[in-house]
């Protein structure tokens, strides 16, 4: 009898752990970006096309801008830099290009430099191709016109 | 060496003279089809070792894919320029000239001058200025084997685009001068004009 009610109590205890057990989801009831379950491979979506053109502007404060043109296939390694290629002080005018920020000559130190600083050769780190991308989280940001404001 | 000297001229003298067993339509139909034979053969060699498949035998793992990154392997359209379209000249003189410059290749194929990615690219500079020169002084007939000024609209193509084709062709610039690396990795640009 003894045994009879201890093992009822032990079902009676553990039966809310069962219950979340059966009820949680693969996802452990979190919300997260991926709606579908960890097992379901959703249909991907289509790629979004580069917006060549006019520049969008900045969204929030030292945004770095984005890229108003395809950089398909550009090479930026230890041998070449597209980017610079067009962008860099020297060549800008002839191509009639941006010309990068004077603050990528100067190297973590602050030292001015003859060339692009090293930890700024890596222009696709931070600059990005514009694209009709909405954000996937809502957030605060805001461009830097915001600051008349306060 | 005076015996040499006779057999051929033995052999001189044979050839020289008419058959005289032999009937004109059977020397016809053997000339015929040796020649038949032969320039078979040629055209088939010409055109396999023009092929992507030939190239791919030595190249597979240096530029045939960086190539097949680029845009000349697959692109919106489905038009492909294979190794042979930048590579080989159509016209017949060029074009043996380069096969017969090619056997090098061959050579350093076998004596593994590039054998591995490290000694490719202590090589790929050396490499990639000979191509270069030979586009300059053909002025890039590859490229323009399609890619022709005449049919180029100007006004489907970006500001800066049509400002520099129309400022290259003004000055003579050829393609090659301002496109390299277009379907294969720079090498080490230090010093290409317009790279610094």
């Amino acid at each position: 009898m003894n045994k009879m009610m201890s093992a009822l109590l032990a079902l009676a205890i553990s039966l809310p752990a069962f219950a979340e057990m059966v009820n949680t989801n693969e996802i452990g009831g979190l919300e997260s970006l991926r709606k579908e379950e960890v097992s379901v491979e959703p249909q991907a979506e289509y790629m979004k096309k580069d917006q060549e053109g006019s520049a969008m502007g900045r969204e929030f404060v030292d945004m770095p801008p984005l890229i108003p043109h395809s950089v398909d296939r550009y090479q930026v390694d230890k041998n070449a830099n597209s980017c610079l290629r067009c962008h860099s002080m020297k060549n800008a005018d002839k191509w009639g290009a941006t010309k990068i920020a004077v603050s990528h000559y100067k190297n973590r130190e602050g030292q001015q430099l003859a060339d692009v600083a090293p930890n700024r050769y890596f222009c696709l780190t931070c600059h990005v191709p514009q694209k009709d991308a909405k954000p996937l989280k809502e957030n605060t940001f805001e461009p830097v016109e915001s600051l008349k404001k306060h | 060496m005076n015996k040499v000297l006779l057999l051929a001229k033995q052999l001189w003298q044979f050839l020289r003279r008419p058959s005289a067993k032999l009937s004109v339509g059977l020397i016809l139909v053997v000339g015929f089809v040796s020649a038949f034979i032969l320039h078979g053969t040629y055209s088939a060699t010409m055109k396999y070792t023009s092929t992507l498949e030939f190239c791919s035998s030595c190249h597979t793992n240096d530029v045939v894919p960086e190539y097949q990154e680029s845009v000349h392997f697959s692109n919106a359209s489905g038009v492909q320029a294979d190794c042979a379209s930048c590579h080989l000249p159509k016209e017949f003189l060029p074009k043996m000239t380069r096969k017969i410059q090619a056997s090098r290749e061959v050579f350093a194929h076998f004596t593994g001058k590039v054998d591995t990615p490290e000694k490719f690219e202590a090589h790929r500079r050396e490499m990639a200025e000979r191509e270069w020169a030979r586009m300059e002084a053909n002025d890039s007939q590859e490229c323009r084997n399609c890619h022709t000024q005449e049919s180029m609209e100007l006004s489907e193509q970006s500001l800066l685009a049509v400002k520099n084709h129309t400022a290259a062709e003004k000055n003579g610039e050829t393609c090659i001068q301002c496109h390299k690396g277009i379907a294969h990795k720079l090498p080490d640009m230090t010093g290409v004009p317009g790279w610094e």
